[in-house]
């Protein structure tokens, strides 16, 4: 009787153990994804910053681009308006196709590629693109392998009553990135 | 995680190579305490002698090495503002490569285009491009050359081959000093000689010691140049995985590799450091067993060969397509399954000036760090000025206009683009 009691409780114990260990490695890799979500918004945010800036600069030489300008300012504020993660992702998609259409539509101003306000711009623009780029891979690095904790067994079990939910991919899709319209 | 698996059986490898290295420094000892002490403890006391040089130098290179190495090749340190571009490509690897801070930015007033990385550790890296290779590369074919030197930051390159360098330091210095004392003493002990009872053994000895010093310096410079050139190959499989473009460094590589101007301030044990052998700039595509670096030609081809994504495996692939054996990556990599996809190039941030207009800017750059002052003359000419200029009246040496040295202005108007 005391022997089966004192396993029973040894039992006890290690499960114990094992909850409280699972739940400090699930907040650990919560912390590592809001972390990396934390540096693809800080660039996020930093093109939102820039795009006024290039509008403004790009406005005086791009007369006959209106469209293009329009598309942007109108994808940085659907960008700037959006909430959940999955909303974020196509809406700043969206954008980052915008302004690489504006940028083949540069090509046709000379006087404007050799501004050098704006060449720093476009330095500033692109290097943002590409750490966007980055950041997105490693916080999908990180939300992958959250994911597949809170997934697999047995640390399901303690998730599941601990309430720890599934972290968003930041995809891209590319087969919702509009085809460029040609217009004659 | 495959990272980890990397750096781990790096550390495998070269820990055997470190080893041979260790024993040719043991070695060199002993036979030299034993030739030069005619006490029977001699061996063991010149072994400690051995291990206590190389422990000295590698705390001084371990402390300090970083500092030593970017002051002797003339590096300044630079910020954001001073050359933007080549802090956003450095920043955005950082990024992709998840380093916990920035690391410090130089660049080396020289017009040999070339890179190094150094820093014990990520916390504490520093990155140096000349002013050359700034020159001289678009921006996907830099982000290439970042990736490749924060490759050797994040794989512990830097902490290894500095210490393997003091180790081979150590030896050179050893064998040096027991051939220069050779000199010397080589008169005097002719009549000590006769004296001794144990004069054959000595003699021996001294013959031993001697074939030794010769040969502890080839084997352990063998060790430390095939260490290196693991290296090399193993922070170009990185540098793709960062960057997601193979071409950028392929083309980087094929370009710097071209000029014939060798970097000043490099020498033979400091060459592993940069990203292509700053010093014979003939022999850079010859496969030899005492250079610190693989041909570029071959470097070049591996790269060019990745079609299908950047992850280790594909560079593996590549490499055993190149060179015919596939020994390079341990199996964890080769099971690599993440998909890499490859990126487009940026050509759209295309920076419009021409390299030559590029380099005169970068001149100015440097003249500004340097301290220079500038005046520009209204015959369109811009008059540099050093520091320790101290003439009363300046004239301009195209339209021979008279100017006040005090009106200089401490940058020149074309640069700082905003």
């Amino acid at each position: 009787m005391m022997l089966a009691l004192l396993i029973f409780l040894g039992g006890l114990l290690m499960v114990v153990f094992y909850v409280i260990n699972t739940y400090n490695a699930l907040v650990g890799l919560r912390n590592q994804v809001k972390n990396a979500w934390s540096q693809i918004d800080v660039q996020l945010k930093r093109r939102h910053d820039l795009i006024p800036n290039l509008i403004e600069t790009a406005k005086g030489y791009m007369k006959h681009e209106r469209d293009t300008l329009e598309a942007i300012v109108n994808a940085r504020s659907q960008a700037m308006s959006s909430q959940s993660i999955g909303d974020k992702a196509k809406a700043e998609g969206l954008l980052s196709d915008a302004v690489s259409k504006f940028f083949v539509a540069v090509e046709n101003y000379p006087d404007l590629k050799a501004n050098q306000n704006f060449l720093a711009l476009q330095e500033e623009l692109t290097s943002t693109e590409n750490k966007i780029a980055f950041a997105r891979q490693a916080y999908n690095d990180q939300a992958l392998f959250f994911n597949n904790k809170i997934e697999m067994f047995p640390s399901n079990i303690v998730a599941g009553i601990l309430n720890f939910t599934k972290q968003e991919f930041f995809e891209i899709q590319e087969a919702e990135r509009a085809a460029p319209k040609v217009q004659f | 995680m495959i990272m980890w698996e990397l750096i781990k059986e790096n550390q495998r490898k070269s820990w055997f190579l470190f080893m041979a290295m260790g024993g040719c420094l043991l070695a060199l000892g002993y036979t030299i305490g034993v030739a030069w002490v005619p006490h029977q403890d001699g061996g063991i006391l010149g072994m400690m002698m051995a291990a206590l040089l190389w422990f000295v130098l590698s705390l001084i290179s371990y402390f300090s090495g970083d500092s030593i190495l970017l002051s002797m090749s003339g590096a300044k340190e630079v910020n954001r503002h001073v050359h933007p571009q080549l802090f956003n490509v450095v920043e955005e690897m950082k990024i992709a490569a998840n380093l916990p801070v920035m690391p410090r930015i130089y660049i080396i007033d020289s017009p040999a285009p070339n890179a190094f990385a150094t820093g014990r550790n990520p916390e504490k890296s520093a990155i140096a491009v000349t002013a050359g290779l700034l020159s001289m590369l678009n921006r996907d074919e830099l982000q290439g050359v970042i990736a490749h030197e924060m490759s050797h930051v994040i794989n512990r390159d830097v902490l290894y081959m500095t210490f393997a360098g003091v180790l081979l330091g150590s030896i050179v210095i050893l064998s040096e000093s027991f051939w220069r004392s050779q000199y010397y003493s080589a008169s005097s002990r002719r009549y000590r000689s006769s004296s001794r009872d144990n004069s054959q053994a000595q003699a021996v000895m001294m013959v031993v010691a001697i074939v030794f010093a010769i040969l502890a310096p080839i084997l352990a410079r063998l060790f430390y140049f095939s260490l290196s050139r693991r290296r090399e190959y193993l922070a170009d499989a990185s540098a793709v995985r960062l960057t997601r473009y193979p071409e950028g460094l392929a083309s980087a590589l094929e370009k710097i590799s071209r000029p014939d101007i060798q970097l000043a301030n490099a020498n033979r044990v400091t060459a592993s450091m940069y990203i292509i052998n700053p010093l014979k700039a003939s022999s850079r595509n010859m496969v030899n067993a005492f250079s610190t670096h693989p041909p570029v030609e071959e470097r070049i081809k591996i790269l060019r060969s990745m079609m299908k994504g950047a992850n280790y495996k594909q560079y593996a692939e590549a490499f055993s397509k190149v060179k015919g054996n596939a020994s390079l990556m341990p199996s964890s990599a080769l099971a690599d399954s993440e998909s890499v996809p490859l990126r487009p190039s940026t050509a759209s941030a295309e920076d419009p000036r021409s390299s030559k207009q590029k380099a005169r800017d970068l001149g100015d750059l440097m003249r500004v760090l340097n301290n220079y002052l500038f005046i520009s003359c209204a015959c369109g000419l811009v008059i540099k000025i050093p520091m320790d200029f101290n003439r009363k009246v300046l004239t301009c040496p195209r339209c021979q206009r008279e100017h006040d040295p005090r009106s200089a202005r401490p940058a020149p108007a074309r640069v700082s683009p905003g």
